[in-house]
């Protein structure tokens, strides 16, 4: 199972945010099963077409996802899937 | 009933003041460090509303039926599935940049206007949103709209008519004023009289720039709006616009307006230098007032700063109540005036820069 780890700043909205071990085999699959597991954590990550916010960034194993439309970025089961924010604003 | 709280969207926050023995005292701070594009009261329940601007995490919607001590996060806006902002770039929520409460006779509705060009409404108390889907499909959007201070377009004026709640004028940044007179099922432009000197062709039927739209609470046939290109005033429902800027003065350039809730030709502007440089002009602020539907302005800057002064009022700052005007600036400066601009008292020099200014009870 890969594992799912989030930045801490989500934390501040979900406190019992938690790194975690994913049934998941897609990321459209691995984000209804954090919602469910942290009901209305996808609208903080997806907009409502189900894209990545855009200062939002998904990295498998260190590398940035190359689709931040439709997710179609796969995994393997021993990968390491991290959910951080991007660098913006002021 | 006088109205003795302020409630303030911030860069950093949701800020309430309410005065407490003649002093403005902080009552609340919530969503600390979170951008709040509109803080509203719903004065039909006094239930407070954030609107929030994540950086990061999209627009959220809360609400608090105690004073802003205890919030509960509510579904924002939605774009439905296939929603375009223009052929081929799906619509989503990116900022709620107006409130407004149903009205009276409909207890549970409640209006929001978003970027990119949404109109919302609820009628359930705003548990949840509904699309203006005859808004959204207007034949004049996807070619005629586009953005004003935003990257699309935005809605951030709904005025609703007090004698009837399906009559309804909006404001869009850029495609100018539209006129609803059965709860928003069917939508007609009122751009007559307007210019909009940005455009090749500045008589363009869409595409105008109203940076705030407001009515007269003792008149509402007669609309007001600060706009790109000037002050304009309507007195027959927003039919016909006439420019009342003033050429040889300040009054012309800004983004807020405010009118007299008793008298339909009192109003305040808060004069910017000009489109091309917008901060105080000369480095001091003034606002300027009207008596007389707009023919002429006097300058108010009595306790205002008239040097070194770099500040603009952004178009939901400026609010007025009775005899009591306030508004807020984008370095952070709140005002406050309990004679109609006439002399002007600091209630901070600290503050995030404000987005919104509100008076409730």
């Amino acid at each position: 199972m890969a594992k799912v780890k989030f930045t801490k700043a989500l934390k501040r909205f979900f406190p019992t945010l938690g790194e975690y071990d994913t049934h998941a085999l897609t990321l459209p699959e691995m984000f209804q099963e954090i919602n469910t597991k942290y009901p209305g954590i996808i609208n903080y990550i997806l907009d409502e077409q189900g894209h990545l916010r855009k200062h939002v960034n998904i990295f498998i194993n260190g590398a940035v996802i190359d689709d931040r439309v439709q997710l179609t970025d796969l995994f393997e089961a021993d990968d390491e899937i991290y959910i951080i924010q991007a660098l913006s604003g002021g | 009933m006088r109205k003795q709280t302020i409630l303030l969207g911030t860069r950093k926050g949701f800020i309430a003041y309410r005065k407490t023995d003649n002093a403005w005292v902080l009552e609340n701070f919530s969503f600390e460090g979170i951008p709040v594009s509109i803080a509203y009261a719903d004065a039909r329940n006094n239930t407070w509303w954030a609107c929030l601007d994540h950086g990061h995490w999209g627009v959220k919607l809360h609400r608090s039926f105690d004073r802003g001590k205890t919030w509960q996060e509510m579904s924002a806006p939605a774009y439905p599935e296939g929603e375009e902002i223009k052929d081929g770039v799906p619509a989503s929520t990116k900022y709620i940049w107006a409130m407004q409460d149903g009205g009276i006779s409909h207890p549970h509705r409640l209006w929001l206007g978003t970027d990119p060009g949404g109109l919302f409404c609820s009628e359930d108390g705003g548990t949840s949103f509904a699309l203006n889907t005859s808004l959204w499909n207007h034949p004049t959007r996807k070619a005629g709209w586009f953005g004003g201070g935003r990257d699309n377009p935005g809605i951030h004026s709904i005025v609703l008519d007090p004698r009837d709640a399906n009559h309804i004028f909006i404001g869009i940044s850029c495609a100018g004023v539209f006129e609803s007179v059965d709860g928003g099922i069917s939508w007609i432009i009122r751009n007559k009289g307007l210019k909009a000197e940005f455009l090749p062709d500045p008589n363009q039927e869409t595409g105008h720039d109203p940076h705030l739209l407001i009515a007269s609470p003792s008149n509402p046939d007669i609309l007001w709006q600060q706009n790109h290109c000037g002050i304009f005033r309507s007195t027959d429902a927003g039919q016909q616009w006439h420019e009342i800027s003033e050429k040889e003065g300040p009054a012309n350039f800004g983004f807020a307006i405010a009118v007299a809730e008793d008298n339909p030709d009192q109003a305040w502007v808060a004069p910017a230098t000009s489109d091309g440089n917008r901060i105080a002009i000369d480095g001091a602020l003034c606002i300027c007032r009207t008596d007389d539907g707009g023919k002429t302005w006097r300058q108010q800057r009595n306790g205002l700063p008239q040097s070194n002064c770099y500040d603009i009022v952004y178009r939901h700052a400026l609010a007025s109540s009775g005899d009591d005007l306030a508004f807020g600036t984008t370095t952070g400066n709140l005002f406050f005036s309990e004679d109609r601009g006439e002399t002007w008292q600091v209630i901070s020099n600290y503050l995030p820069m404000i987005h919104s200014v509100m008076f409730v009870v």
